[in-house]
């Protein structure tokens, strides 16, 4: 009973953390239309900014001051992600209003393959580390209740509740703030926001910058966890049946789907991957979001679809 | 002044209707055609072949079948690479398992194969649309990827699914040579591509376009949204599976499936954008581009660093060609989004009035 539960609670901490990654897909979907490939990344080229002046400030500015250090990354690496999500508007979505979903799709994935080159050209391509301080040590819980107790990771905890965090500061956002009322509005209709006055590019280039944020803070726990490296562009793959799960248009769907695609990979590589050779992860959480799918074509949360001839 | 169709009369439906109405048209594709039979093996030296050439071939029925797909019924597909796994693996197996298979014989054994599985994963099409359709096609990428490394039947026992094939024959012709290898993919891509070009232009091929085009309105006059996307999934998928048998046994010899993976997938389906969906002839471009384009930064990188006295390392390379790769496809897609097939045609028109304005 105990190891089932380190399983699910496993599960549901590395669910968090796509989460994270799946809302950067949800919002840019969701107010524009653009189905981002890049993603992953964007989480990439955050984390080894992140990494990269983390290790670079404290050589030019001589200081040995660790907490100072991140925070003065974290502060560029915003900056590089604005920068990021400015050129993109700038460059590529302003020339490809009204295109199909697939050319867009294809313009994404020429920007990602854009931001691995630019990123490992300018910060180096070896495994770089993170460290802002993220616990490491596994802590035992409920000791009392379960003979041996549940081994869980702090750092996992903390990721989720960082994950949680972010979330929330993000609906507040949307539901509460004029610029989220705005984000909102397009998100429903462009030409209507646009006829009341609503400024579509630069709604885009705000809704990059959040995504880019979240791009930075999932770079940044992922890359605590398993180092800064080119691998860290796959973990949008590992996001991607999140997303279609919980529903393009939906930020509660991004948190369930990751949570139910977190669980499942869990369960389904321990109890079923003895059975079959190990490794089903990556494919088994993809035709656990298809046979929702089938089910519910827009996946969970998402709006329904509707076609008019 | 020479590419004009004034005063050619057509008296007949049928030559009214055939693939190449004008004649020009006619005799420079077959001119093409003959000179890549005939001309191109005499003038061109082994690197050539087997850098460029054979995978272009083998890539463009790749990417026809992609484009049968994608372009002419609409169903964007992420999966394409482990269609070419399924077809290499496949034709493997018939090659090893069944004596006396002849090569062919495999590698269209092969095609068949992932039309099947092509049908069983298109299932989802007749329920979930547009891009979750292209996230859940990601689902026969991992799971075929996943399972040329794990299921050991499938690869013979082979260690960490890495296969080989060796001594090629159709009939007496022993393919060894660069020129033997180009010749026969050569062979069968004009063979699938007529096929390909005749089969979308038919009955079933309007009835993927009529799907692409709105498939509510499609259904609405008859047209039976279950055929038409399985069958769609079908076709591509056979076109593609032969492509991956090629790919393994003629370009590659020994593959494994890292031959095959997601990457694939994404280059096929750049190939298709690039070279202009629903276009059988913009196949051909995608891929000529997609294959020349990073051997051509590769070569030219280390030159261009030189002359501004840069010392140039591979890993660099392998990054700025990447960077230079996305930014290229992004702006083509901004200069061109309907792909190179649109500019094909435009300049075809613009030759017709050649050497007046209107």
């Amino acid at each position: 009973m105990s190891f089932f539960l380190e399983t699910l609670l496993g599960g549901l901490m590395s669910g968090m953390l796509y989460s994270l990654v799946a809302l950067g897909f949800v919002l840019i979907y969701k107010a524009s239309g653009v189905f981002n490939f890049a993603q992953g990344a964007m989480v990439l080229f955050a984390a080894l900014s992140m990494a990269r002046f983390s290790e670079w400030i404290p050589q030019w500015l001589g200081m040995d001051n660790l907490f100072m250090a991140n925070l003065l990354a974290f502060a560029i690496s915003v900056v590089v992600m604005f920068t990021v999500a400015w050129l993109v508007e700038r460059l590529v979505l302003r020339h490809l209003v009204n295109q199909e979903g697939a050319t867009l799709l294809m313009a994404t994935l020429g920007i990602a393959y854009f931001l691995d080159g630019v990123g490992q050209t300018i910060f180096g391509s070896d495994i770089y580390k993170i460290d802002v301080g993220m616990p490491k040590e596994p802590v035992m819980m409920l000791e009392n209740i379960f003979e041996g107790g549940i081994l869980i990771n702090k750092e996992d905890f903390v990721a989720a509740f960082i994950s949680a965090l972010l979330v929330v500061a993000l609906s507040i956002f949307f539901q509460k703030t004029a610029t989220g009322r705005a984000l909102r509005a397009v998100a429903d209709d462009h030409q209507a926001a646009q006829s009341i006055g609503i400024p579509l590019d630069r709604i885009w280039v705000i809704v990059w910058c959040v995504a880019g944020i979240t791009a930075l803070v999932a770079g940044i726990i992922w890359g605590s966890k398993l180092g800064a490296q080119f691998s860290l562009s796959t973990v949008a793959l590992r996001a991607l049946p999140v997303v279609i799960l919980g529903g393009l248009t939906s930020v509660p769907g991004a948190i369930i789907g990751g949570l139910i695609i977190g669980v499942g990979e869990k369960i389904s590589e321990v109890y079923l991957g003895p059975m079959v050779g190990g490794g089903i992860e990556i494919w088994f959480a993809y035709m656990l979001a298809l046979m929702f799918l089938l089910f519910r074509p827009q996946g969970l949360f998402g709006e329904k679809i509707i076609d008019r001839v | 002044m020479f590419y004009r169709e004034n005063g050619q009369f057509k008296t007949s439906y049928q030559a009214d209707q055939q693939i190449f109405p004008i004649p020009q048209d006619r005799w420079v594709i077959l001119g093409i055609v003959a000179f890549a039979f005939f001309g191109i093996p005499l003038l061109v030296d082994e690197y050539l072949f087997r850098a460029i050439l054979i995978p272009f071939l083998i890539l463009s029925l790749a990417a026809l079948g992609v484009n049968i797909l994608v372009g002419y019924c609409g169903q964007i597909t992420l999966g394409a690479g482990a269609f070419m796994a399924v077809g290499a693996y496949a034709a493997y197996n018939f090659l090893i398992r069944v004596s006396g298979m002849p090569m062919l014989g495999a590698i269209l054994l092969g095609g068949i194969t992932a039309a099947l599985v092509g049908i069983v994963f298109g299932i989802p099409s007749l329920r979930v649309r547009g891009l979750y359709l292209a996230v859940a096609t990601l689902a026969a990428q991992f799971f075929w990827d996943w399972a040329f490394l794990r299921v050991k039947w499938f690869t013979n026992d082979a260690s960490s699914g890495s296969v080989s094939v060796a001594n090629l024959q159709l009939f007496n012709w022993s393919i060894e040579s660069p020129t033997d290898k180009y010749l026969f993919c050569l062979g069968i891509l004009v063979v699938l591509g007529l096929m390909a070009k005749n089969l979308v232009r038919g009955s079933i091929g309007r009835q993927w376009m009529a799907i692409r085009d709105m498939d509510v309105a499609a259904t609405v006059i008859g047209i039976r949204p279950l055929y038409a996307k399985l069958s769609a999934f079908a076709v591509s998928s056979f076109y593609v599976g032969v492509a991956g048998g090629l790919w393994g046994f003629v370009h590659l010899g020994s593959w494994e499936p890292a031959a095959f993976s997601i990457d694939r997938s994404f280059q096929l389906l750049f190939m298709v954008i690039i070279g202009g969906m629903g276009s059988i002839v913009g196949s051909f471009f995608g891929a000529a581009f997609i294959v020349i384009l990073p051997i051509f930064l590769n070569q030219m990188l280390p030159l261009v660093g030189g002359l501004f006295g840069l010392e140039v390392s591979i890993a660099l390379v392998s990054h700025v060609e990447i960077m230079i790769f996305g930014a290229l496809i992004i702006f083509f897609l901004i200069v061109e989004p309907h792909g190179i097939a649109r500019l094909w045609s435009t300049a075809r028109e613009k030759l017709r009035l050649w050497p007046f304005p209107h």
